[in-house]
């Protein structure tokens, strides 16, 4: 176990170098110089070559990459074009607005997903099962920016239950994590379901219901106990769709996230604010991966690395 | 001994009577094709698909209005009889801008995941069939590629070659490709091991040849699939893109776009925000009951 934590953790060495590389090459793909976009249209040639000198653009790039590298391994993420204050600041000062968001939308989405899931596959009825089904297909293929527009109309603007100009009190929280939840609930309800029609075919479960167990204790301490096994790692995926979708949930309900932060920053083509958000997302991403694959070893101990 | 596709028909024909073996000589297809025509949902889909396609191409010929006309007499027009759905803030009438936004909404979607689907299966072909060392390194590749949310990917690249729609294309092909590069690799590798593939290198088949005729069509199903449910995403991210400035651009009538362009009117006119909105929703149902039933129909074990 311990050597499989030790190489998963190796493993995030070319990964993440691999992130700065592309981050790197964002800025430096672009057309244009970036001491000009700082200084803006009417600066002299003089001023633009002693910043660049001073921004060190003059240098290799392979020079560039490796100071850019070591300044970020530091938790420095340069300073930003628009408000010369370091991004890292920037970002933290964000990611508690998208921290929330998120972990509502992803206690949401297991709670609901799971919830679903287990309705549909235990449902005596058909027809439960199909509606089940059928809420989680809506659930896929309604785009949540949309879906966020329409509750903002109906319960912002018609009802006026909610402020409509990015609160951030608690209630504030309630709709933009259930549009950001909508999706992966589906999936993992969808994943769950399935899950769960083919644990109950097992010899234990037969063995379960042979004793005599009650419904209620055959499905939660026999089936569901082998079943979320695999919804575990989809879970860990999801996470990654939910960090996306703040890039659009952010937007239509103006909270002030990293999402949104993003968005604007390739508006405003602000690089290092760019190159920032995105190492930063991603780094969080392939550390919450990891802890989703260590937590899976655990649950199983059927699965044993080497 | 080789068959002729005329040899076939004849032995066919002559054991008529022997239902089973006609059925055994049908293609994979075909018979996806018989399974999937009994599924009432992926019918749905599929026409509803079909339907949303065929209004977008014709869409010059059967938009009431023009798309980007303005008109100073009707501004923000509730649905009546004139205009369907309504008109926006400058009185072009919303039902023409959704028939014409289908044009490129679903066109970035579809050119998108065609990219990513040739692409990757291309890389995983070449991973697969090689193995050794290119396998390696096309493997860790995509692994820095796949560790990463994949709008992340698509953000950065936008990022770097400035939002339009054009962007967004080569965006969503960029990070779809991954996914299917390692999911052809994998049955690439499955597929190595049969004996039919030994038996066309010892005949003296090409590296292209065995690629092309032998595996790919073996691993065709799987792709299809892996397509057909990529892109229902694809459609919701362009019209997303769109939707937070970084796609297609105003007064493109793009269904993101439009959308952007209802927010500032949510109180005044909904219809500017839910119609478009709407259609991004029935097409990515479609597209997303189609491709359910179509891997029912062509692989059963991958039921999700």
């Amino acid at each position: 176990m311990l050597t499989y934590v030790l190489r998963r953790l190796l493993m995030l060495l070319p990964v993440l170098l691999g992130v700065t590389f592309l981050t790197f090459a964002i800025a430096r793909a672009t057309p244009g110089d970036p001491a000009r976009l700082m200084l803006g249209v009417h600066a002299t040639p003089e001023r633009i070559a002693e910043l660049r000198e001073h921004m060190g653009l003059s240098d290799p790039l392979l020079v560039q990459y490796v100071r850019y590298v070591w300044g970020a391994a530091h938790g420095d993420l340069g300073k930003s074009f628009r408000g010369q204050t370091p991004v890292m600041q920037e970002i933290l000062d964000r990611f508690p607005s998208t921290l929330e968001l998120t972990v509502a939308a992803m206690l949401t989405a297991i709670v609901g997903g799971i919830l679903l899931g287990v309705i549909a596959a235990t449902a005596k009825r058909k027809a439960v099962d199909g509606a089940a089904m059928a809420t989680a297909l809506l659930g896929i293929s309604i785009p949540n920016f949309w879906l966020a527009i329409i509750l903002i109309i109906i319960f912002g603007i018609n009802l006026k239950w909610v402020s409509v100009t990015g609160g951030q009190g608690l209630r504030d929280l309630v709709l933009p994590s259930f549009c950001l939840a909508l999706g992966p609930l589906a999936t993992v309800a969808r994943l769950t379901r399935s899950c769960i029609l083919e644990v109950v075919r097992e010899d234990y479960v037969r063995t379960a219901w042979a004793k005599g167990l009650r419904d209620w204790a055959v499905t939660t301490r026999h089936v569901l106990r082998n079943a979320l096994i695999p919804v575990v790692t989809v879970i860990g995926l999801q996470f990654a769709s939910l960090l996306g979708g703040t890039v659009f949930i952010e937007s239509v309900f103006a909270r002030p996230g990293i999402g949104r932060f993003a968005v604007n920053a390739i508006l405003m083509r602000d690089y290092p604010q760019i190159q920032g958000t995105v190492l930063f997302v991603a780094t969080i991403y392939v550390l919450v991966n990891l802890g989703v694959d260590l937590l899976y070893a655990f649950l199983d101990p059927r699965i044993r690395y080497g | 001994m080789v068959l002729k596709p005329d040899q076939l028909e004849l032995i066919q024909d002559g054991e008529e009577e022997f239902g089973w073996r006609k059925a055994r000589t049908e293609s994979q297809w075909r018979i996806a094709w018989r399974m999937l025509r009994r599924n009432p949902m992926a019918m749905f889909g599929l026409i509803g698909l079909g339907v949303l396609v065929l209004a977008a191409i014709v869409a010059p010929l059967i938009a009431p209005y023009d798309p980007t006309a303005m008109d100073y007499e009707s501004l923000l027009r509730s649905p009546c009889p004139a205009h369907l759905l309504g008109t926006d803030d400058l009185g072009r009438d919303i039902l023409s801008r959704v028939l014409w936004g289908g044009r490129e909404s679903l066109r970035v979607g579809l050119i998108g995941i065609t990219i990513a689907m040739v692409g990757g299966t291309l890389i995983g072909l070449v991973s697969g069939y090689y193995g050794g060392l290119v396998d390696s390194v096309i493997m860790r590749i995509t692994d820095v590629w796949l560790a990463f949310p994949a709008i992340l990917l698509v953000l950065s690249i936008v990022a770097a070659l400035g939002p339009n729609l054009g962007t967004v294309l080569v965006a969503l092909s960029i990070s779809a490709m991954p996914w299917f590069g390692r999911f052809v690799r994998g049955s690439v590798l499955a597929a190595r091991n049969f004996e039919y593939i030994t038996a066309a290198e010892v005949v003296g088949a090409t590296d292209a040849r065995i690629m092309f005729h032998h595996v790919l069509p073996n691993v065709l199903a799987p792709i299809v699939i892996y397509a057909s449910l990529g892109l229902g995403n694809a459609i919701m991210i362009t019209a997303g893109m769109s939707y937070i400035g970084l796609g297609a651009q105003p007064p493109s009538p793009e269904w993101g776009a439009m959308l952007n362009y209802g927010r500032n009117y949510l109180r005044e006119a909904w219809w500017m925000s839910v119609f478009p909105g709407l259609a991004i929703f029935l097409a990515v149902v479609c597209v997303n009951l189609f491709g359910d039933g179509l891997r029912d129909a062509l692989d059963p074990k991958l039921r999700v």
